[in-house]
């Protein structure tokens, strides 16, 4: 078996007596009192992730945007030093190999590139192996960068007041600005995976237990992954390994806005372009049930006793106190208001497919 | 810490039973509710549903997993909570005076597999 890792708050996790849990190859803090009271510091005050376990690769080189263009989905040609982009990597066949965060820095030719903390070794041997040709430098750097994600309505407060970051009044969504901690390079972004406004915290491992403490003792909710899983999925924001995957196309997955099809040329292109033209068989829908029962990630959907799908994801949603889930269903009970039936145990319970963002988000434009 | 209650059998499933005569009274330990978080739903089967000793009846759901109910006794579903229906937290808040379904017993040697409150607070600390 791989021997676990670690981020560099995990001490302060245990003496906290947060319940720990594997996840993506990390020893990680699922929650600390409790899903529901976390979830709701979120959303109506502020709380701080350790997001450590995501990985940051840098790519530089004179070739750096012609080569981040070829294995990315958006289109980074244009954009603005300090702006993040969401997107995708795809396989030829259009597929998706992980779905990341790229910031175009201020020093011309790098960027920096987020993804997901299961995803690490994968991404980068995937990054390497097509930077054949290309003149470009590309480091995974996810060992030395640590992360906090200061997230909830008082985030930008917080980060002020407690932190002492006057620059994020300045920032838009989807932009960052380089800072510093006591002479360590901080990166600190407009971004986040809750549907509330916040930041994402990128700095050295002594300068993330400095801020983690500075804003626990500001009395920000310290938050595990089991709330953070409510959260994006209320707010209708895909997890790798259940909403895309290397079997799940972005266009089934509902995410086709994140793939420019008008670039000239990038990995994916042809096979996303060709299902488009086609039509997709099947996409990812919103289900609520008329029941309390609790759809969950793998239960099937049927109609008149026939499977149409699976369950990605399912919650009773916390801010709405409604069982509902996001399915991958057949066309066409695809479409809005399609009764369907989800299989709980023995039993199914009836559904109606609506849209897949249960929460209205209040990101901060 | 977690509770145990004497006067109460217990299954190596986190089940507790409370026998009154020919009924049992079947409900989840502290130690369960603990591990699962808050309680968001709880599936009962029906009344006059068969349980088997040892087999899920049901299932208890946080909020992020469901963990199966297992019949501690063999019978019949004479009575189920329906206060847990819109109140599953009542378990979170005392899972010993919350029962979850009552079934009349089949079989009282079948009593003999539960351990009591001491033998079960011994397992708990190997679980």
């Amino acid at each position: 078996m791989e021997q676990l890792l670690t981020t560099c708050l995990y001490d302060r996790h245990i003496s906290l007596n947060a319940q720990m849990s594997p996840f993506g190859g990390f020893m990680m803090p699922i929650q600390y009192s409790s899903i529901t009271n976390e979830h709701i510091a979120v959303r109506t005050r502020a709380g701080m992730f350790d997001v450590s376990h995501m990985g940051e690769m840098f790519v530089s080189g004179p070739d750096a945007e012609k080569f981040v263009n070829h294995i990315f989905s958006n289109d980074i040609r244009g954009m603005h030093p300090g702006k993040v982009l969401y997107g995708m990597m795809l396989y030829p066949q259009g597929t998706v190999v992980d779905d990341l965060l790229v910031y175009k820095e201020f020093e011309a030719g790098h960027f920096l590139l987020v993804v997901n903390a299961s995803n690490i070794s994968k991404d980068y041997d995937w990054i390497c192996s097509q930077a054949e040709g290309y003149d470009v430098k590309v480091g995974n750097a996810s060992a030395v960068w640590g992360e906090i994600a200061l997230q909830g309505p008082l985030a930008e407060k917080l980060a002020v007041e407690a932190l002492g970051l006057d620059k994020v009044r300045e920032l838009g969504f989807y932009t960052y600005a380089e800072m510093e901690w006591k002479g360590d390079r901080m990166i600190v972004s407009r971004t986040g995976y809750t549907g509330e406004d916040g930041f994402e915290i990128y700095c050295s491992h002594k300068a993330i237990c400095e801020i983690w403490d500075i804003l626990l003792e500001a009395g920000v909710e310290p938050c595990g992954l089991g709330c953070r899983d409510t959260l994006r999925f209320e707010a209708g924001l895909p997890l790798y390994g259940h909403e895309l995957s290397d079997t799940i196309t972005p266009v089934e997955a509902g995410l086709g806005m994140f793939v420019k099809l008008d670039k000239d040329e990038f990995i994916g292109k042809d096979a996303v372009a060709a299902q488009k033209a086609a039509g997709i068989s099947r996409k990812l829908v919103g289900i609520e049930l008329d029941d309390k029962a609790i759809p969950r990630a793998g239960y099937p959907v049927e109609s008149d006793g026939v499977q149409v799908g699976t369950v990605t994801t399912g919650y009773r949603s916390i801010s709405t106190d409604r069982s509902v889930c996001v399915a991958m269903l057949d066309r066409p009970f695809t479409e809005l208001g399609t009764k369907v039936e989800v299989r709980i145990r023995k039993k199914t319970f009836p559904g109606t497919v609506c849209r897949k963002r249960f929460y209205e988000t209040h990101y901060k434009k | 810490m977690n509770r145990t209650m004497e006067g109460l059998l217990y299954s190596e499933s986190h089940e507790w039973v409370k026998v009154e005569g020919e009924i049992a009274l079947i409900g989840i330990t502290d130690f369960a509710q603990n591990a699962l978080g808050d309680l968001s739903y709880v599936d009962m089967p029906e009344v006059d549903d068969e349980v088997s000793q040892g087999e899920e009846f049901g299932a208890v759901e946080s909020v992020k997993a469901a963990s199966d109910l297992i019949s501690p006794v063999s019978g019949t579903v004479v009575e189920i909570n329906g206060e847990l229906e819109d109140n599953p937290e009542l378990l979170n808040q005392d899972a010993f005076a919350n029962w979850i379904i009552k079934v009349s017993i089949s079989d009282k040697v079948e009593l003999d597999a539960l351990m009591d409150a001491k033998q079960y607070e011994e397992f708990c600390q190997n679980e």
